[in-house]
C-alpha cells in the first residue's frame, strides 16, 4: 500500500443553526500512513473542515462515544479498519434517534430505557465487612454481559426499538437487565422480572438479531433476552 | 449576553472515577449537587484502565498496608507525601470492598474472594518478592469500576449535566472559590454554576504529548482552569511513560500482562529486564522499565525494521489464561498491532500515560496553596481529587493500580470533607462578583471574531511535538532550555487560534479551542518545572544529574527533596517541603534510600 492515499466520503451533514434540511456531503481526504482506523480519517477530515461534528474519546473501543452508521451498518469508528472498507464511505447518524448535528444523535431515549431496568445491584442485606463471596463459576455467568459500553449500536439497529423506543427497552437495556438477574449477589429477581412483564418492554424482541450482528464488543443481547424470557416462563409455571 | 445562573450546594466537575465517587458521598448525604461532565459519565477515561486497583486484601498472597506504603513511597522516589500515602493505603481495603458491594464484577479466587494479580513495584516484605495486590476484573477493571460507580449514582439519583463543558473557575476578591462557568455543548449557552463547594475531578492532561495512551478528552481542563485562576500547579515535571503502549498506535497494554507472566524481549530475544532490575525484573517500577526499554532501543537492540520498539511476549502462557485474564488485551493487539498475542509477541514502546502532578491538595481533598508562610492553606470552597489533583501520593513516579485507588480514596475523602464542612455550617453561599462570567464570555467572543489566526489542530500539534521532543523519557539540559522557549512561543500562538465553525450547536471546533487553552497551561507548567529541577528523580531523569554516593541515581535530596509549585501568572516557580512524616504518630516514616528493584 502506498503511504498516502485519498479516500472518498459521503457524510450526513446537518447544522440546525444554518441548514434548512440535512444533506449528504461528498468529501475526500488524503490520509497519512498512520491513519489506520475510520476515526483517524475523521480526525484528518476535521482538520480540513472543522465544522464536521462527531463524538469521540478513548479511540480504542471501550468508551462507546463514536458509534455511527458506517456503510449501512452500525459500528464504532475507532474499531473500523480503513483497509477493508468500501468507498465512498457513507456515514450517517445512528438510525432512529433524533439528530442533533451531523452524526451526533440525541441519546436521551436510549439512556432512559437503560435507566428503566434499575441498572444497579440490589441487595438489601447489611453489607458484610469484607467482599460478598461469589464462586468463579457464578462470576463467569456475568461474562458477555458486563462488558457493554452503552454505544447504542445494538438498540439503534433494532426495528422493534425504532418503532417503540419509548416502550421497548431495547437490546442494550435488556442485556443490562440480565446482567443483574444473572448476578448471584442480586436479590431483586422477581422485582426485575415484574418490571419487564409487559407486552412491549421485553416481548417486542422478535429475535431479528441485528443487535448481535453489530455489537462491537461481540456481545449477544438476543441470547440474554432469551434467558430472561426463560425466567419469565419458569416462574409462570 | 445574558448568563443564566444555577445554584447548588456543591458542583463537581468531571464524572470519571473520582467525580462519581465524590458524587455518591454528596448525593447520599442529601446535598443538592450538580455533576458537570463534557462526556456521558461512562465515556470518561477511567473506563480505559485495565489491570486493577491496589488493596492489601491478601486474598492470594500474604499482604499488609505497611508493605503497600513502603512500595508507594519508594515508587514515588520519596517525593510522595507520607501522610497522604498512609491515608490512601489504609483506606484501600474499605473502598475496594465498597465497590464489590456496589456490584463491581471482580474476578474471583477459587474460594470466592476478589481475584488479585501481581503488578509492577508492588512487593512483599519491603521490596523482596512480587505480591498479588491488584484487584482485577479481567483486564477491564476501569470499565467495570466506572460502570459500577455510575450505576450506584443512578440509584442515588445524582443530578448530571451531561455534555456540559466547564470553562472557568469563579473566585472572589479573597480567593474563595464560588463555582464555575460552563457551556452546554448542545446549545453553546454559558451558565454560571454557583455553589458552596466546588470539586474538581477532571482527570489528566496526557494529550499534551504527541504519543499518549490517553483519550482525546484528557485535555487537563481542571488543571488549566485552576492555573488560570491563580492556583499553583504541583510537580508537573513528573509524567509517567507507560512501558507498554502499542508501537505506532499508542493504545495501552496493561502491566497486568506482565503480572500474568508476560516478558519484555529485545531484538535478540533476551529478557533484558533481568539486567536492569534483577529482583523484580519485568515487574519493576514503570519509570525503571520505560528507561530500560529506551536504553535497549537507543543502543541498537530494538526490534522491527526501524529497531524502534521492543516485544511483549506472552506466547508461553496458555490460551486459556490469555482468554480468561487478558481478553481485552488480545482484542486490542489484534485491532491495533495486527498480532494475536497467543501466537506472536506484541510490539510496544513507552508512551505518555499519567500526570503525577496537578492541583495541590491535602489528603482530605482540600485544595491547598501557600499563604503567609504556610505552604498548605486550604482554599475556601475548593476541592480536587483523582488525576487532576496532587495529594501527593505518587510523587515522582506512580505505581500501577495506585491510580484507581487514588481516585476512589480521594474522591470519597473530598466528598466526605465537603459533607462535613457543609453539615458544620462552614460552607456558605458567598455573593458572586458582578463580572463572574466575563472571562468565559470573552474567550468565546474572541473565537467568534478571530480572523487570520492559526487553526487549533496546527497549534496543538506544535505543542505535542515540542513536549514529545523536549520532555520525554530521558531529558537533556540543553533540550529542556530550548523546550521552554519553544513552548512559550506555542503558548503565544494559542492566543490567536481561529475556528471556521461558528455554529452554536455542538460546536466541537470551539470545544477543541477551549481545550487547547487548558492543555497549554499544563504544557508550560511541565516544561518550566522540568527545566528547573536539576536532578533525576522518578520519572524525571536528566543527563546532567550524576549517579554517585551523594546523589544516588542522580537524586539530590539535599537540594531537591521538595515539591515544585508553578504559577501561570508570571510563569513563576516556588517550592514547598515534602511531608516525610506519616499521618499517625505510631507509623514509622520510610527512610530515604537509593531506589533499586
Amino acid at each position: 500500500m502506498s503511504s498516502k492515499r485519498t479516500v472518498q466520503f459521503k457524510i450526513y451533514r446537518y447544522d440546525p443553526d444554518k441548514d434548512a434540511a440535512p444533506y449528504m456531503q461528498d468529501i475526500s481526504v488524503e490520509l497519512e500512513e498512520s491513519d489506520k482506523k475510520l476515526l483517524d480519517a475523521l480526525v484528518r477530515l476535521k482538520a480540513k473542515d472543522d465544522s464536521l461534528s462527531f463524538r469521540r474519546s478513548c479511540r480504542e473501543g471501550v468508551c462507546g462515544s463514536d458509534a455511527m452508521n458506517i456503510n449501512g451498518k452500525n459500528g464504532l469508528a475507532c474499531l473500523t479498519s480503513m483497509d477493508d472498507i468500501a468507498q465512498p464511505i457513507t456515514l450517517r447518524p445512528l438510525p432512529g434517534l433524533p439528530v442533533i448535528r451531523d452524526v451526533i444523535v440525541d441519546m436521551t431515549q436510549f439512556f432512559k430505557q437503560y435507566h428503566s431496568i434499575k441498572p444497579y445491584l440490589i441487595n438489601n442485606e447489611p453489607a458484610p465487612e469484607r467482599e460478598r463471596l461469589q464462586s468463579p463459576e457464578d462470576r463467569d455467568e456475568l461474562n458477555g454481559l458486563y462488558e457493554c459500553i452503552l454505544c447504542a449500536c445494538c438498540s439503534t439497529s433494532c426495528p422493534s426499538f425504532w418503532w417503540n423506543p419509548d416502550k421497548f427497552v431495547g437490546p442494550a437495556g435488556l442485556l443490562a437487565a440480565y446482567r443483574f438477574l444473572a448476578d448471584t449477589r442480586d436479590q431483586a429477581t422477581s422485582e426485575r422480572l415484574d418490571n419487564l412483564e409487559d407486552p412491549y418492554r421485553l416481548f417486542r424482541c422478535h429475535s431479528i438479531m441485528n443487535c448481535v450482528d453489530v455489537c462491537p464488543k461481540h456481545l449477544n443481547p438476543t441470547k440474554a433476552i432469551g434467558k430472561i424470557k426463560d425466567m419469565m416462563v419458569r416462574r409462570a409455571v | 449576553m445574558k448568563v443564566a445562573k444555577r445554584t447548588f450546594d456543591a458542583v463537581i466537575v468531571g464524572a470519571g472515577g473520582a467525580g462519581l465517587r465524590a458524587a455518591l458521598q454528596l448525593s447520599e448525604a442529601g446535598l443538592k449537587t450538580a455533576v458537570l461532565t463534557k462526556v456521558f459519565p461512562t465515556r470518561s477515561h477511567t473506563v480505559a484502565a485495565q489491570g486493577g486497583v491496589a488493596a492489601s486484601l491478601g486474598n492470594s498472597t500474604e499482604d499488609n498496608w505497611h508493605w503497600h506504603m513502603y512500595d508507594t513511597v519508594k515508587g514515588s522516589d520519596w517525593l510522595g507525601d507520607q501522610d497522604a500515602i498512609e491515608f490512601m493505603v489504609k483506606k484501600a481495603n474499605e473502598v475496594v470492598v465498597e465497590l464489590e458491594h456496589y456490584g463491581m464484577p471482580f474476578d474471583r479466587t477459587d474460594n470466592g474472594k476478589i481475584y488479585q494479580r501481581p503488578f509492577g513495584g508492588h512487593s512483599q516484605n519491603y521490596g523482596q518478592t512480587p505480591v498479588s495486590r491488584s484487584c482485577a476484573a479481567a483486564d477491564r477493571t476501569g470499565h467495570a469500576m466506572l460502570h459500577a460507580l455510575y450505576q450506584r449514582n443512578v440509584r442515588a439519583n445524582t443530578q448530571f449535566f451531561v455534555e456540559w463543558m466547564a470553562m472557568d473557575l469563579i473566585r472572589n476578591a479573597d480567593g474563595d472559590v464560588l463555582g464555575v462557568t460552563a457551556m452546554e455543548m448542545e446549545t453553546g449557552e454559558v451558565s454560571i454554576f454557583h455553589a458552596k463547594a466546588t470539586i474538581f475531578a477532571t482527570g489528566g492532561s496526557g494529550r499534551i504529548y504527541y504519543s499518549s495512551t490517553n483519550a482525546f478528552i484528557n485535555t487537563g481542563d481542571g488543571v488549566g482552569m485552576a492555573a488560570r485562576a491563580g492556583i499553583p500547579l504541583e510537580d508537573m515535571e513528573f509524567w509517567q511513560f507507560h512501558p507498554t503502549g502499542v508501537a505506532g498506535a499508542g493504545v495501552l497494554i496493561t502491566e497486568g500482562v506482565r503480572g500474568e507472566g508476560g516478558i519484555l524481549r529485545n531484538a535478540s530475544g533476551e529478557r533484558f529486564m533481568e539486567r536492569y532490575a534483577p529482583n523484580l525484573k519485568d515487574l519493576a517500577s514503570r519509570d525503571v522499565v520505560s528507561r530500560s526499554m529506551v536504553t535497549e532501543i537507543n543502543e541498537g537492540r530494538g526490534c522491527g525494521t526501524d529497531k524502534d520498539h521492543v516485544l511483549l511476549d506472552i506466547t508461553h502462557l496458555s490460551p486459556e489464561t490469555i482468554n480468561k485474564r487478558l481478553p481485552g488485551i488480545r482484542e486490542i493487539s489484534i485491532q491495533f498491532a495486527g498480532v494475536d498475542p497467543i501466537k506472536a509477541p506484541i510490539p510496544v514502546v513507552p508512551t505518555c500515560h499519567y500526570q503525577m502532578g496537578g492541583i495541590p491538595t491535602n489528603y482530605k481533598g482540600q485544595v491547598v496553596v501557600p499563604k503567609d508562610g504556610n505552604p498548605n492553606v486550604p482554599v475556601a470552597g475548593f476541592y480536587a481529587a483523582g488525576e487532576c489533583a496532587c495529594a501527593s501520593v505518587h510523587g515522582a513516579n506512580r505505581l500501577g493500580t495506585n491510580s484507581l485507588l487514588d481516585l476512589l480514596v480521594f474522591g470519597k475523602a473530598a466528598g466526605e470533607t465537603v459533607v462535613s464542612d457543609f453539615q458544620s455550617g462552614q460552607l456558605t453561599l458567598k455573593p458572586l462578583p458582578e463580572n463572574a462570567a466575563d472571562v468565559s464570555l470573552a474567550r468565546i467572543a474572541r473565537l467568534e471574531s478571530q480572523t487570520n489566526g492559526e487553526e487549533v489542530h496546527e497549534v496543538r500539534l506544535a505543542m505535542q511535538r515540542t513536549m514529545q521532543k523536549h520532555a520525554g523519557v530521558f531529558r537533556f539540559a540543553d533540550m529542556l532550555k530550548e523546550g521552554v522557549t519553544k513552548i512559550l512561543e506555542v503558548a503565544e500562538r494559542a492566543k490567536h487560534t481561529q475556528i471556521k465553525d461558528k455554529s452554536k450547536v455542538w460546536n466541537t471546533a470551539r470545544t477543541e479551542a477551549l481545550e487547547l487553552d487548558n492543555l497549554i497551561e499544563v504544557a508550560k507548567a511541565t516544561m518550566v518545572s522540568a527545566e528547573a529541577r536539576k536532578e533525576s528523580r522518578g520519572a524525571h531523569v536528566r543527563d546532567d544529574a550524576i549517579d554517585c554516593a551523594e546523589t544516588p541515581n542522580g537524586r539530590d535530596d539535599k537540594n531537591w527533596l521538595k515539591h515544585t509549585l508553578w504559577y501561570s501568572e508570571g510563569n513563576r516557580l516556588d517550592y514547598k517541603p515534602v511531608t516525610l512524616q506519616p499521618m499517625s504518630a505510631d507509623v514509622e516514616p520510610i527512610a530515604l534510600a537509593k531506589r533499586t528493584y
